[in-house]
C-alpha cells in the first residue's frame, strides 16, 4: 500500500482596515449596534452605484508587493451572483479572470493570485440551529457588508496540517506588518478555507479535493486539515473516492459536516462589473505600494550581514521569523556596548537551547526572558561581571521565572570572584600545584592549559571568566 | 397662461430671469397643466408648486417632468413596477440634482415602461400612457409618459433615459427633440439601473436649444459615478445656420431594411433639406450594424438580471409570501412583483450568464459590439455625422405588437446601434406621415449619430436642420388635443 500525500492549498481572506467600506462612505466597524454604518449604496437601494476605495487599491498593491506578486497592469471587477440576504445587491463585487496581483511566493508556497472584493454583511439565525433551516427567524446587519477584501489564494504547496498552520502564520505576520488589517481570526479580520486532497506518494497529479471553511484559529486549521486528511486517507485505503465538496468544521466535536457537494455548488454567473472601469495603477502607485513596505526577511538578512556582521546563517535564522528578528534587535538596541554577533548568537543559541531544554512552545518573543533583560545579561557576560557560564545559569532562571538578570546574578552570588589580581593569585596557586602541566604549556601545548583553567573553575566555583583565565595562564608561564 | 406655456425653455428661462415672468406663475400655471394629465402621462406629481420667485441659474424657476426611474428623496419612485410601489428613495438621483443646481424644480415623476423595459410603454404597471398625436396609439417607450408629458403640453421639459432607443424613439413618435448623450456624459447615479453599460440619461424637449439648456446643466464628471466623465468644455446655445461643410453618412446596410413608406418620404426629403442648407449626402458602410438588436437583446437582458436581482423583498419595496421560507418569499415577490416583459428578459439574460453559455452568448454578443463601435469609428473618418430614421414607422396603435415582441423589439433596429457604440444620437422632428394602413398624419423623428462627446457640434447641426424644417411651426400644436383649458396657439 503505498503512502498517501497530503496536498494543501489555502485561501485567506484578509480584512482591510481601511477608513470606510470598499465601494461606499460608510465606516469600518466591528462589533457597533447592528445596521448603524449603512447608507443607500451598502443597503444596494435602487439607482446606486459602488465607486472603488483607493486606499483598499492600494492595500492590496502593498500585500501584492509583500507576496512578490506580479501586478496587473489593468485589472477588472466582476459580479459574482448568489441569492441571499446577507448580498443585498444579489451579487459580490469581485475579481474574476484578471485579479490586482497575479503569481507570487511566500516562504517556499506560491502564491496563486490575490483579488480584491468586498464582504457580505452577517447573517444571524435566530433559534436552536444556529443555520437557516430550522430557525425562527434570520436577522442581518449590514454593518460587515461591504468592508474591503483581499482574498489570497496559495498554489497546493503545503504537505501536512502542521506546516499548512505555520505557513499561515507567517502571511498573518507578514499582513500585520505590513499594517493593513487588524489580522483578527476571532474577529474574522482575517479567514482562513483551506482546500484538502490526497494522493500517492511521488505522483504529480492532484486528487479531487474538499474546501473546508472559515476555521478561526490556526490551531482549528491544523486540526481541521489533519481530521480531513484522516477521512480522505481512510477513505482512500479503503478503496473509497474523495467526493468534491464544502465542509464544516467543529472543533468542539472534532466532526466535519458537508454544507453542500459539487451538484449543489452555485453557478456564480460571473461577468465584468460594468458599473466600475478597470484598476490601472500608475508608476507612482506601485512605488508607493512597494516604498510603504516595511522590511521583509530577504532585506533583513541582507541587513544583518551588511550592516551589523552577522555570519549568513544567523542572519538567516534571526530574519525568517519576522517576531524573533524584532526581538533580537530590541536585545541589540538595549545592549549597546556589546558587538551585534555576540547578542544574536546569544538569541539563536543560548536561548533557543535554554527554551528548547525548558520544554518552552514558541520563540523568544513568546518566552519570558524580555528583550530587557537578555540585553542586561549579554552586558554583564561582556563587561565579565559574571562569567559565560554564570550567564547560563542566569538565563535557565529567566527562562523559568522571567524578571531581571541583575537581580539573578545577585541573588545566586553569580559575580565575578573579586578583582583581578584576585583571580591572578588563584591562577598562580593552580599553576605551582600542577607543575607538568606547567612545563608542557611553556614547551607549547596548548591543550595543556585546559588542566589549569580546569582547577581555576574548580577553585572559583564556575563564576570566573574562561577567556581572562587563559590569558592569566599564559600571562604567568609567557 | 396659454401664452406662458407656448414659450420654450430657454424664452422662458430668460424672462424670469430679467424678472419680465414670475417663477411661481409660471410654475403653477406648468402644475395646473399637468393636472390635466389625461394621457396617463404622470405617476406623481408635486402637490404645492415649489417654485419661489427668484430661483438663479439657468434654468431658474423651470418645471421639469422626471422620468419615475430617477430617486427623488421622499416621493415615490417605482420604474414603473409593481416591485417598487411605495417606495421612497433615501437619495435624489445626480441628474435631479444638477437640474435642481440649475434652478429647475420638478413638476412630477412620468410614466415608463417597467424598468425601461419597452418601445410601447404599454409594460407599465400603473398602465400605458397613451399618444397626445392619437390616444388610440402609443408614444413610444421606454421614456413615453416624459415624451408624451413634453408633447401633450403637460410639461416644458423632461428628462428621459435611453438604453437602446428609449429617448430618441419616443420622441420621434411624439414629435418632440430627444437626445440621447455620450455614454459617460451625465452621472447614472440614482438613475434605477437596467442595462448598466448602455443606460444614459437625457433631455426630451420642443426644440434642440432647449436640448443644449438641459444637457448644459446636466453633463458633468460625477464622484458618484465612477463611469461618468462629463463633456469636455461644456455645452452652450447652438447658433449654426447653415451645414456647408458638413457630410452626413447615410447607411446603406440600415436604409436596406424596412421602412414605412411615409417613414422613408420624410426621412428623403430630410435628406434634400441638408442638402439644401449646403450638407453633403453620402452612403456610408457600418456592416455590422444590423446585428445589433440580436446583442443588444444579449447583453442588455443579460445586465437586467444582474441589477433586478436587488429586488428580492428584503429590505424595502413589496414583499410577498413571507409567511413561507426564504425561497418561497423570494420567489413569491418576484412572481408578482414583476411583469411578464421583465421576466422574460430576466430569464433570457440569466440564461445567456451561465456557466456553458457565457461564452456563446455574452461574449458573443460583446465581440459584436467592440465590432459596431470600430464601424462607427471606421464612418466617422469619412463623415461628420450618421444618419438614419429615428424608428421605423410612426406611432403604432396601442396593442398592436403585445403579443409579438419580436416585432416590438425590431422598434430599436435604429437606435440601438448608437446606443451599443456609447455615441451620442439626436431625433429631430422631420415631419408628418400618414401611418401604413391610414389615419391622420403623425409625427416623424430624424436620427442624427456623432462621434463620442460631439454633442455640440450635434446640436450646432440639429439646430441647423429644425430651422430649416420649421416642425414646430407647421405641426398642429398637439397639447391643444387633450387639454382643452389650454388656449390655442397664437
Amino acid at each position: 500500500m503505498t503512502e498517501l500525500e497530503a496536498v494543501i492549498g489555502l485561501e485567506i481572506h484578509v480584512q482591510l482596515a481601511t477608513k470606510t467600506k470598499m465601494f461606499c462612505g460608510c465606516e469600518l466597524s466591528f462589533g457597533d449596534e447592528p445596521n448603524t454604518h449603512t447608507c443607500p449604496i451598502c443597503l444596494a437601494h435602487p439607482g446606486v452605484l459602488p465607486v472603488p476605495n483607493e486606499q483598499a487599491i492600494r492595500y492590496a498593491l502593498q500585500i501584492g508587493a509583500a507576496l512578490e506578486c506580479e501586478i496587473a497592469p489593468r485589472s477588472i471587477f466582476h459580479r459574482k451572483q448568489y441569492f441571499y440576504p446577507d448580498s443585498p445587491k444579489a451579487y459580490q463585487i469581485s475579481q474574476y479572470d484578471i485579479p490586482i496581483c497575479g503569481a507570487g511566493r511566500l516562504g517556499q508556497v506560491r502564491i496563486h493570485r490575490a483579488h480584491l472584493e468586498e464582504d457580505a454583511a452577517k447573517t444571524i439565525h435566530v433559534g436552536d440551529s444556529g443555520r437557516i433551516h430550522g430557525s425562527a427567524a434570520s436577522l442581518v446587519d449590514f454593518n460587515r457588508g461591504g468592508t474591503p477584501l483581499v482574498e489570497i489564494v496559495t498554489e497546493p504547496d503545503l504537505r501536512d496540517a502542521a506546516e499548512a498552520a505555520e505557513w499561515a502564520r507567517l502571511l498573518r505576520e507578514t499582513v500585520r506588518q505590513l499594517g493593513v488589517s487588524d489580522v483578527n481570526m476571532e474577529e474574522g479580520s482575517l479567514r482562513v478555507d483551506a482546500n484538502v486532497s490526497v494522493r500517492p506518494a511521488g505522483s504529480q497529479e492532484l486528487g479531487t479535493k474538499t474546501e473546508l471553511k472559515n476555521m478561526n484559529s490556526f490551531r482549528f486549521l491544523q486540526r481541521g486539515i489533519e481530521a480531513e486528511l484522516e477521512r480522505q486517507r481512510e477513505l482512500v485505503g479503503a478503496g473509497g473516492t474523495v467526493e468534491q465538496e464544502t465542509l464544516h468544521f467543529d472543533p468542539a466535536s472534532g466532526h466535519l459536516t458537508s454544507l453542500r457537494s459539487k451538484e449543489e455548488a452555485h453557478d456564480y454567473r460571473y461577468f465584468p462589473e460594468p458599473d466600475l472601469v478597470p484598476i490601472v495603477p500608475g508608476e507612482e502607485m506601485l512605488r508607493e505600494a512597494r516604498e510603504a513596505l516595511p522590511e521583509l526577511p530577504a532585506a533583513r538578512i541582507e541587513r544583518y550581514v551588511s550592516e551589523l556582521g552577522l555570519a549568513d546563517d544567523v542572519a538567516a535564522t534571526l530574519a525568517a521569523d519576522p517576531e524573533t528578528a524584532a526581538y533580537f534587535e530590541q536585545v541589540d538596541t538595549d545592549a549597546a556596548e556589546v558587538e551585534p554577533k555576540v547578542v544574536a548568537n546569544w538569541v539563536t543559541g543560548e536561548l533557543t537551547a535554554a527554551l528548547r531544554e525548558a520544554g518552552a512552545e514558541g520563540g523568544a518573543a513568546e518566552s519570558k526572558v524580555t528583550p530587557a533583560a537578555l540585553a542586561e545579561l549579554v552586558t554583564l557576560v561582556a563587561r565579565k561581571t559574571i562569567s559565560h557560564g554564570s550567564g547560563k545559569t542566569v538565563l535557565a532562571a529567566l527562562v523559568a521565572e522571567g524578571g531581571d538578570a541583575e537581580a539573578i546574578v545577585e541573588r545566586e552570588g553569580l559575580a565575578m570572584e573579586g578583582d583581578g589580581d584576585e583571580l591572578a593569585a588563584i591562577v598562580a596557586q593552580a599553576i605551582a600545584a600542577d607543575p607538568a602541566a606547567a612545563e608542557q604549556i611553556r614547551a607549547g601545548n596548548g591543550k595543556a592549559i585546559g588542566a589549569i583553567v580546569g582547577a581555576v573553575m574548580r577553585e572559583t566555583k564556575g563564576r570566573a571568566d574562561g577567556g581572562e583565565v587563559n590569558r592569566l595562564i599564559r600571562e604567568q608561564l609567557g | 397662461m396659454a401664452g406662458v406655456l407656448d414659450l420654450s425653455v430657454a424664452e422662458a428661462a430668460a424672462r424670469i430671469a430679467a424678472t419680465e415672468l414670475s417663477a411661481a406663475e409660471y410654475f403653477a400655471a406648468w402644475h395646473e397643466a399637468a393636472l390635466g394629465d389625461e394621457l396617463n402621462a404622470y405617476l406623481f406629481q408635486v402637490d404645492h408648486p415649489a417654485a419661489q420667485q427668484a430661483i438663479d441659474g439657468p434654468l431658474g424657476g423651470i418645471p421639469v417632468a422626471v422620468k419615475d426611474i430617477f430617486t427623488t428623496a421622499g416621493s415615490p419612485t417605482t420604474a414603473g413596477s409593481r416591485i417598487l410601489e411605495g417606495y421612497q428613495p433615501p437619495y435624489t438621483a445626480t441628474a435631479v440634482r444638477r437640474l435642481d443646481a440649475a434652478g429647475a424644480r420638478v413638476l412630477g415623476k412620468t410614466n415608463m415602461d417597467e424598468f425601461a423595459m419597452g418601445s410601447s410603454n404599454e409594460n407599465s404597471a400603473y398602465g400605458p400612457v397613451l399618444n397626445p398625436w392619437d390616444r388610440g396609439r402609443v408614444p413610444g417607450g421606454s421614456s413615453g409618459g416624459s415624451a408624451a408629458a413634453v408633447a401633450g403640453g403637460l410639461a416644458p421639459c423632461a428628462l428621459g433615459t435611453d438604453t437602446g432607443g428609449s429617448i430618441r424613439q419616443p420622441a420621434s413618435l411624439c414629435g418632440i427633440v430627444g437626445l440621447k448623450p455620450t455614454y459617460g456624459a451625465i452621472s447614472r447615479y440614482g438613475m434605477i439601473a437596467f442595462a448598466s453599460s448602455l443606460d444614459q440619461c437625457g433631455p426630451l424637449t420642443r426644440d434642440v436649444t432647449d436640448a443644449a439648456l438641459l444637457l448644459a446643466a446636466l453633463e458633468g464628471r460625477d464622484s458618484c459615478d465612477s463611469t461618468s466623465v462629463g463633456i469636455e468644455g461644456g455645452i452652450v446655445a447652438p447658433s449654426r445656420e447653415d451645414l456647408s461643410g458638413l457630410r452626413f453618412g447615410v447607411p446603406r446596410e440600415l436604409a436596406r431594411d424596412a421602412v414605412d413608406a411615409g417613414v422613408r418620404e420624410v426621412f428623403e426629403a430630410t435628406l434634400k433639406r441638408i442638402e439644401g442648407l449646403g450638407g453633403e449626402i453620402t452612403e456610408v458602410g457600418l456592416p455590422n450594424a444590423e446585428h445589433g438588436i440580436s446583442a443588444y437583446y444579449v447583453i442588455a437582458p443579460a445586465e437586467a438580471s444582474s441589477n433586478l436581482a436587488r429586488y428580492d423583498g428584503v429590505r424595502y419595496g413589496m414583499r410577498a409570501g413571507g409567511d413561507g421560507d426564504l425561497l418561497e418569499m423570494y420567489e413569491t415577490t418576484r412572481s408578482q412583483g414583476f411583469g411578464d416583459e421583465v421576466k422574460r428578459r430576466i430569464m433570457l439574460g440569466t440564461y445567456a450568464l451561465s456557466s456553458g453559455y457565457y461564452d456563446a452568448y455574452y461574449g458573443q454578443a460583446q465581440k459584436v459590439r467592440t465590432r459596431i463601435a470600430e464601424d462607427f469609428r471606421a464612418a466617422f473618418a469619412e463623415v461628420d455625422f450618421v444618419v438614419t430614421p429615428t424608428s421605423p414607422s410612426v406611432a403604432f396603435g396601442l396593442g398592436e405588437k403585445t403579443d409579438d415582441p419580436l416585432a416590438m423589439y425590431l422598434n430599436d433596429f435604429f437606435t440601438v446601434p448608437m446606443s451599443l457604440a456609447g455615441i451620442p444620437a439626436i431625433s429631430l422632428p422631420a415631419g408628418l406621415a400618414a401611418p401604413e394602413g391610414g389615419g391622420p398624419q403623425l409625427p416623424v423623428g430624424f436620427q442624427i449619430a456623432a462621434p463620442a462627446f460631439a454633442e455640440q457640434k450635434l446640436l450646432e447641426a440639429s439646430f441647423a436642420l429644425e430651422q430649416a424644417v420649421g416642425f414646430a411651426a407647421s405641426a398642429p400644436v398637439p397639447y391643444l388635443m387633450g387639454n382643452g383649458e389650454v388656449g390655442a396657439g397664437d
